[in-house]
Order: C-alpha cells, then sequence, then structure tokens
C-alpha cells in the first residue's frame, strides 16, 4: 500500500506546529495505525530526521495511550476501536490520511502527536476510589449485587481512559469520562457511602479543566469502548442530588 | 438551561393550541385574547394572570440565555485551539451544532412578533383587542409571513436538538427523547407555519 500522510509536528509545548507531507511506500493491509507510524520512523531515523512523536503502550486496545485525530475522527473512522486496532484494511490503496493531536485545553501538546492526558488522573484521584480496608480479598458473594447493576457498573468500566471523548466533543467536555468513572463505582454497593461526595468533587475537578456538554453525543460516537450517552444523564443526576444534600 | 428550556416549550406549545382558534373565526381568537387578560376576575385584578405569566417567560428567557452564554464561554476556553483538519461529525446534529443561531433568530423574531401583534408598533393595521384582524393584516403583507415561516423553522430546529438533550441534561434517562423532540418539533413547526400559509392562500381571512 501506498499512502500519503499529513501529520501534525510540533516541536515543543509553546512552539508553532503545522502539517508535513509525508508518502509511505510498502505499508500493508494488516498493519495498525501505529505499526504504519513505527514504518514511517525507520525511514526518518534512517534519514538522520525527527521521528514523530506518538504515543502507544498495550496496543490491544486496552491501555488508552494511542488516541489520535485521523481524518477528522477521534481512534479513526472505524466505530469501537482505538487507534491501535485501527488497521490499514480501513483505508484504501492511495489515500491521503491526516493525523492531529487531541485539541483541548486540558490536554495541552508535549510534542508532535503526544498530549499530556493527566487531568483525566486529577479527576480520579478527586473520588474515583473507594475509602474501605484493602486488606485480605473478601469472600465472593459477601456483598450481593444485582446483576442489573454489575453489568452496567461493567459497562461503565470498560473506559480506558483514552480521551478521545474529549477530543471528538465539539465542547471538549469532559462528561462522558467523569460519568463512566463515577458510574462504575456509585452503581455498586461498595460506592454508596461516599456516593455525594464522590460526585461534587469529580464533577468539580472535571470542570476546571474541561468544556460542558450540551448533548451532542460525539464522545459515545468516538469512544473505543462505546460508553453510553445514559452515564451521563446518571451524572447529572448524581450531581443534582449531591448538590441538594450539600 | 434545562428548567428554563421547559418553561418555554410549555409556553411555545401551548400558544401553538391557542392560536388554533384562528381557525374557528375571529369571534373564538378574540373571545379568547380578552380572557388572557380577564382571567382570575373578579377574584383578581384584570390582568393579574397575564402579568404573572409574562414575567415567568421573562424570567425563564432571562436565564436561558444567561444559560447560553456562560456554557460558550466555558467551552471556547476549553479547546481554544481549533483543529486544523476538517472535523467529520457522526452523531452531532445541524440542529445541537447551530443552538447558538436558531437561538438568536427566535430571540429577534420575539422581539419583531411583540412589535407586530402585542404592541403593534410594527403594525400599520393594528387593532387593540381585534387579534384575529391584526393576524390577517399582518400576513397578507408576505414579508411579514416569510418572516414568520422562517423563524418558526428556526424555532423548530431549536426544538429538534433542545426537547430531547434536556432530558440528559435533568439527568432523566428516557430512551425516546430523540423520537419525542423530533415529534414536538415538528407539531409545533406545522401549527405555527400554517397561520402564515393559511392567511396568504385565503383560507382564513
Ligand atoms: C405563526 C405563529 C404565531 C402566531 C400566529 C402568533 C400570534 C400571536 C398573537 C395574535 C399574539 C397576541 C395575543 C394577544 O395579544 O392576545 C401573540 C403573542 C405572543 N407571542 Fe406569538 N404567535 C406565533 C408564534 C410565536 C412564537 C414562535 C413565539 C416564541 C417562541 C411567540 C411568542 C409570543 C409572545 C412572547 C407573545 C406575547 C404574550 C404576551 O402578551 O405577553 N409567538 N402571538
Ligand atoms: S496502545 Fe493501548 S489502547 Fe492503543
Amino acid at each position: 500500500m501506498k499512502l500519503t500522510l499529513k501529520v501534525w509536528r510540533q516541536t515543543s509545548p509553546e512552539a508553532r506546529g503545522d502539517f508535513v507531507i509525508y508518502t509511505v511506500d510498502g505499508a500493508n493491509e494488516e498493519m495498525s495505525f501505529p505499526e504504519l507510524l513505527d514504518l514511517l520512523n525507520e525511514r526518518l531515523t534512517a534519514e538522520s530526521s525527527d521521528p514523530i512523536a506518538f504515543e502507544s503502550d498495550c496496543r490491544e486496545g486496552i491501555c488508552g495511550a494511542c488516541g489520535l485525530m485521523i481524518n477528522g475522527q477521534a481512534h479513526g473512522p472505524q466505530r469501537g476501536t482505538t487507534t491501535c486496532q485501527l488497521h490499514l484494511r480501513t483505508f484504501n490503496d492511495g489515500d491521503e490520511i491526516v493525523v492531529e493531536p487531541f485539541r483541548s485545553a486540558g490536554f495541552p501538546i508535549v510534542k508532535d502527536l503526544v498530549v499530556d492526558r493527566s487531568p483525566l488522573d486529577r479527576i480520579i484521584q478527586s473520588g474515583g476510589y473507594i475509602t474501605a480496608p484493602t486488606g485480605s480479598a473478601p469472600d465472593a458473594n459477601l456483598i450481593p449485587v444485582p446483576k442489573d447493576d454489575a453489568d452496567r457498573a461493567m459497562d461503565a468500566a470498560a473506559c480506558i481512559g483514552c480521551g478521545a471523548c474529549i477530543a471528538a466533543c465539539p465542547n471538549g467536555a469532559g462528561q462522558l469520562f467523569t460519568a463512566a468513572k463515577l458510574a462504575h463505582l456509585n452503581l455498586l454497593p461498595q460506592g454508596q457511602p461516599e456516593r455525594p461526595k464522590r460526585t461534587l468533587a469529580m464533577v468539580e475537578t472535571m470542570e476546571a479543566y474541561f468544556g460542558s456538554c450540551t448533548n451532542h453525543g460525539e464522545c459515545t460516537a468516538a469512544c473505543p469502548k462505546e460508553i453510553s450517552l445514559d452515564f451521563i444523564a446518571m451524572l447529572n443526576h448524581d450531581y443534582r442530588r449531591a448538590r441538594r444534600s450539600r | 438551561m434545562a428548567v428554563s428550556g421547559i418553561v418555554l416549550l410549555l409556553f411555545v406549545f401551548v400558544h401553538m393550541l391557542g392560536n388554533l382558534k384562528l381557525y374557528l373565526g375571529a369571534g373564538p381568537l378574540d373571545a379568547y385574547s380578552r380572557w388572557l387578560r380577564t382571567a382570575g376576575e373578579p377574584a383578581l385584578p384584570r390582568e393579574t394572570l397575564l402579568w404573572a405569566v409574562r414575567i415567568v417567560l421573562l424570567a425563564a428567557v432571562v436565564v436561558h440565555v444567561q444559560a447560553a452564554y456562560s456554557l460558550t464561554r466555558v467551552n471556547r476556553r476549553a479547546r481554544p485551539e481549533a483543529y486544523r483538519s476538517p472535523r467529520d461529525y457522526v452523531a452531532a446534529s445541524f440542529a445541537s451544532r447551530t443552538m447558538r443561531w436558531t437561538g438568536i433568530i427566535v430571540a429577534l423574531f420575539v422581539v419583531f412578533h411583540l412589535l407586530d401583534l402585542t404592541w403593534g408598533t410594527a403594525n400599520p393595521d393594528f387593532r387593540a383587542g381585534d387579534p384575529y384582524h391584526n393576524v390577517v393584516e399582518s400576513f397578507q403583507r408576505w414579508p411579514v409571513a416569510i418572516a414568520y415561516i422562517v423563524a418558526n423553522l428556526a424555532l423548530a430546529t431549536h426544538l429538534y436538538h433542545g426537547a430531547g438533550s434536556l432530558f440528559q441534561s435533568i439527568g432523566l434517562l428516557f430512551r425516546r427523547r430523540r423520537a419525542f423532540a423530533t415529534a414536538f418539533a415538528a407539531v409545533i413547526a406545522a401549527g405555527n407555519i400554517s397561520f402564515p400559509l393559511a392567511v396568504l392562500t385565503g383560507v382564513v381571512s
């Protein structure tokens, strides 16, 4: 396959960036998107030019490190797929592919396609945990959990924290990420004692970094784990209740 | 945003229903207009209820606009650097991305509409207490009729997103919210746009 890549290059957080066009020969359909960038970087290194900085870690769609804006969509055109699981067979020979970093005030660019997503950690630190003794593992089924709640909590817990929801949102809103992190605790018995406190803290931290939701729905469409918008309704519900009980 | 929106939603619905009396003729519409002013009498002084509703509506508009303004500012700050490549939206609709503009069009229209049919300043043939006559005179001027049609299309676009989005914002899980919003917007638009068309085509005169 022969592809033309238009890649955002930016040497440092403050530097002015711009697109640079590369033609990549010798890619094949089985390659994942990071492997395509690897191929290009090997050539750039051999030519003694600066390789493109981009993030990836697990390359199996579970760590959330690899998010890129590909042809105007977070993680590219295939639904429910991380950048590292996006294979070149979704493109055609001769295509031009535009690659940009995720853009948000909360995700400052470090270099090229690498952004700093640590505000997501700040949100979790502010309440995404349960204050309980963590000594030995408790017996299974000690605390009964209705099947429906367990399923929904698991759906929310599928969030890998890649930030695509924020990158895709026209408002740069952090609601889907925060809603998922809230829901997987707020739905379970263990999460109840700290539910209002957690909700207030995480929503307030979210608001310090990100925009606010107007229900465009781009987040769910971009989410590699297809986290449902229902969790945003739940976030708003819990937030209202927590505010009233404060 | 959502709570003030619900108040405005109720108003547009009731207002559209009330206007349907246009099809019953001058008597019923004018009687309805009189009732709006005398409702509650004699227990309450004339126009008390009318002014109560007006104050609630005005408050809802102020809250709605203020919320829209601060939301816009927060969201502008959240992405100071726009994407340089064209975005390929998959879920966001034309309506959801133009709320600001359809909202402004409806607000400007409401000002013109009050000048036209409530105060009569913008209506050369205005007769106080005779809304049937006023509506017919207004809509017989085709630029006015077109302004009403365009404004109501903007309103329908606004409602198409807003009437569904509000359920998410108040934290109420309602799976059929898209269908509800579509139906609501369609009913309001069909009713309101039918009035200028009825006058232009001579069905109402
Ligand atoms: C084609 C559709 C419409 C027609 C024929 C119409 C007709 C009228 C008439 C006749 C009045 C005066 C009633 C009276 O003085 O007794 C009125 C008042 C009013 N209309 Fe409309 N209207 C239409 C659409 C709208 C829309 C879309 C909005 C706003 C979203 C709106 C907002 C208002 C307001 C705020 C008032 C003033 C109520 C008051 O007296 O305080 N109208 N309309
Ligand atoms: S590299 Fe881990 S999810 Fe893509």
